[in-house]
């Protein structure tokens, strides 16, 4: 399906333009989280987002699912309730790294550990865009942002390994210059079943780029490109290699972890009310 | 019906179950802990899920999403978990999602005093989240209201779409009382939200008709696809910060409780027929008043009690007609002086108003309110 008939059929009408600034690349997560859903034939029923506040949680709003653009860091405590209501529901929940990783990182890690049917979307621009600018959990150390006018002293946070140490059974990255992996891994993510995360790398040129003079659009989108490493060649590099790549901030891209051994949380309580009822 | 020795937190719990409540997500905290333990083992017996959660946020956030989900759900704290929930509790206000709170209050600030009676947070529950927004409060004086009142509680939340908060206190809570529970709880009459019988495609998220405030809500997943959000929205759900779209907003949050105070508001007259003075009191601290209204009665002063079952909205046509046929109230409460300022607003000079306001982490005797009255009539 074209990205003409993908916006008929998934974005509400006259919810659109969206408020996100020229060359941010907020637009391609949406649509990718869009071309996932398409590509796994889900009913647009079956489908819940969920997002806190900040700019990529406005995504919510375009999606014609069902939606709820609720408070700063809190998506994931309400989309965990709305799963446990109706279990059928698969549930995606857009987020910005300092709603994700900030605001609502308590929420995060409890959420991986219980292992529950949810989708995190990160849309990582390595800063608070809605605000103006300011540093984020996900702000690399070294950067400037206005409230680091002197450079930022915080190392930021490797939010998969977070996640991955807390519990949730698939993790994932990809770039807003990866379109078509991006897509195959949310795909994924939706489909697996129990907590995933995607870190979708993306670019702030408004609030992040121009601070830190990394050029327009354009160049934060080429940045990704030679930056990001697809997972199988990550893994084919020898140690000596992957830790220049590291060094030189490359990080991997692709399906980095996958268990689905771990029971998910909706499935272990159906077994516990069955217990309770006196069952086994 | 079948006689049972429970206390105030278990009988929430069986309130609740009784009510249809579905889904719990809470934290646990003292002194209203007892009410996540007995759910955890109550809830899953009837097809009910309880989560506990990573801290008093998730918690009501939970619950609100389990209500969008279409279940009832509620959740239980104390003091300082209650300042925690405001952030969410006022999502729920302004999304008009249906769920209950229970805070059983102990001394505050901060960790104060977690297994004394107190009644500090009055006001909280009123004006708690920021912004102007409108719940419903309700605070029970006895073991079985505590099971009545959180049926009422639920019913009253699913009806008017509106965070609804039981307000209890370490006395009600922890205390042990007989009461009769009903053997099927079937019988009891409960309220379901509105839902939509439109079609899908004509569903307004927020569109309300003539004068019913109260717009249907659908379930997640029911096809009828809507959008939650905490901006100021329209009619369609979507945000729209206009002046006029903002004043048509709150005001109808406003009214949709406003317009129907005959049937949210609930009190107890004890003995106020013939009363010259008057105590006003409520949940715990009400408990005391009924021996000094009998003790002040044998010594020949003519002594009521007005106590308020619905605390929010505030009984005022019913306080405002008691300030005229009596020559004065006596406002008892745990605290260093709260619900009084209303008492004051209201009774507007038409007659005088003292306060007992007792905050010393324990309840008063009844000869020391009988006392208290005294020493403003000079006996």
């Amino acid at each position: 399906m074209g990205m003409e008939q993908l916006l008929e059929k998934y974005f509400r009408p006259g919810r659109l333009p969206h408020i996100w600034c020229p060359g941010c690349g907020h637009g391609i997560i949406t649509g990718a989280i869009v071309k996932a859903v398409d590509k796994l034939g889900l009913s647009k029923d079956e489908v819940a987002v969920i997002s806190g506040i900040g700019c990529s949680s406005r995504a919510s709003g375009y999606l014609d699912f069902n939606t709820a653009n609720t408070l700063h860091g809190r998506a994931l405590p309400i989309a965990s309730g709305l799963k446990m209501a109706n279990p059928k529901l698969k549930v995606i929940v857009p987020s910005g790294d300092g709603d994700a990783a900030a605001i609502g990182g308590n929420h995060l890690i409890h959420a991986a550990r219980r292992n529950i049917d949810l989708t995190l979307i990160v849309y990582n621009n390595s800063i608070y865009g809605m605000t103006g600018g300011q540093y984020s959990p996900l702000t690399p150390k070294g950067s400037k942002a206005t409230t680091a006018p002197y450079l930022t002293i915080e190392p930021a946070f490797n939010l998969l390994d977070l996640a991955k140490a807390a519990g949730a059974t698939f993790v994932a990255r990809s770039t807003t210059f990866h379109v078509q992996n991006m897509v195959d891994v949310i795909a994924k993510a939706i489909e697996h079943k129990g907590f995933s995360i995607v870190e979708c790398v993306t670019g702030c040129p408004t609030n992040f780029g121009r601070q830190n003079k990394i050029g327009s659009a354009p160049k934060m989108i080429e940045w990704q490109r030679d930056h990001g490493v697809m997972i199988g060649a990550w893994n084919r590099m020898d140690d000596e290699t992957r830790a220049k790549a590291l060094a030189d901030g490359k990080f991997p891209i692709g399906v980095l972890y996958e268990n689905n051994d771990v029971q998910e949380y909706t499935e272990a309580y159906d077994e516990l009310i069955k217990r309770a009822q006196g069952g086994k | 019906m079948s006689i049972k020795l429970l206390q105030g937190n278990q009988a929430v719990v069986e309130g609740a179950i009784a009510a249809g409540v579905k889904f719990y997500g809470g934290y646990p905290i003292t002194p209203s802990t007892e009410i996540a333990e007995q759910l955890a083992a109550r809830l899953p017996q009837v097809g009910g899920k309880f989560m506990q959660t990573e801290d008093e946020l998730a918690g009501i956030g939970a619950v609100i999403g389990a209500s969008m989900g279409g279940k009832k759900a509620m959740t239980a704290t104390s003091g300082p978990g209650f300042s925690l929930k405001q952030e969410l509790l006022g999502l729920a206000c302004t999304a008009e999602i249906p769920i209950v709170v229970v805070d059983v209050q102990r001394v505050g600030p901060a960790t104060g005093q977690p297994t004394s009676p107190a009644q500090g947070e009055v006001m909280m529950t009123r004006w708690g989240t920021h912004g102007d927004h409108w719940v419903i409060v309700v605070s029970p004086v006895s073991v079985p209201e505590c099971f009545w009142l959180t049926i009422r509680a639920v019913n009253l939340a699913e009806k008017y779409r509106v965070p609804v908060i039981i307000l209890m206190d370490e006395v009600v809570g922890h205390m042990r009382e007989k009461i009769e529970l009903p053997d099927d709880y079937s019988t009891i009459e409960t309220v379901d939200r509105k839902r939509p019988d439109c079609a899908p495609e004509d569903y307004l998220a927020y569109g309300t008709k003539g004068d019913d405030l109260v717009p249907p809500m659908a379930d997640f997943g029911s096809g009828y696809r809507w959008h939650v959000t905490g901006l100021i929205h329209d009619e369609t759900g979507f945000p729209k910060g206009t002046p006029d779209a903002t004043l048509q907003s709150l005001n109808r949050l406003h009214d949709k409780i406003y317009k129907n105070l005959d049937d949210i508001v609930t009190f107890e007259n004890y003995k106020t027929d013939d009363a010259d003075y008057v105590i006003v009191s409520f949940g715990g601290a009400a408990r005391t008043a009924y021996d000094t209204v009998d003790m002040a009665r044998k010594e020949g002063l003519k002594v009521g009690l007005f106590r308020a079952i619905t605390l929010w909205p505030f009984p005022e046509k019913q306080v405002q007609e008691l300030a005229s046929r009596v020559q004065g109230i006596l406002v008892h409460e745990l605290n260093y002086g709260q619900y009084v300022l209303e008492v004051e607003r209201v009774v507007a000079g038409k007659c005088p108003v003292w306060l007992y306001g007792k905050y010393d982490n324990s309840s008063a005797a009844p000869k020391q309110l009988l006392d208290e009255l005294k020493k403003h009539l000079g006996r």
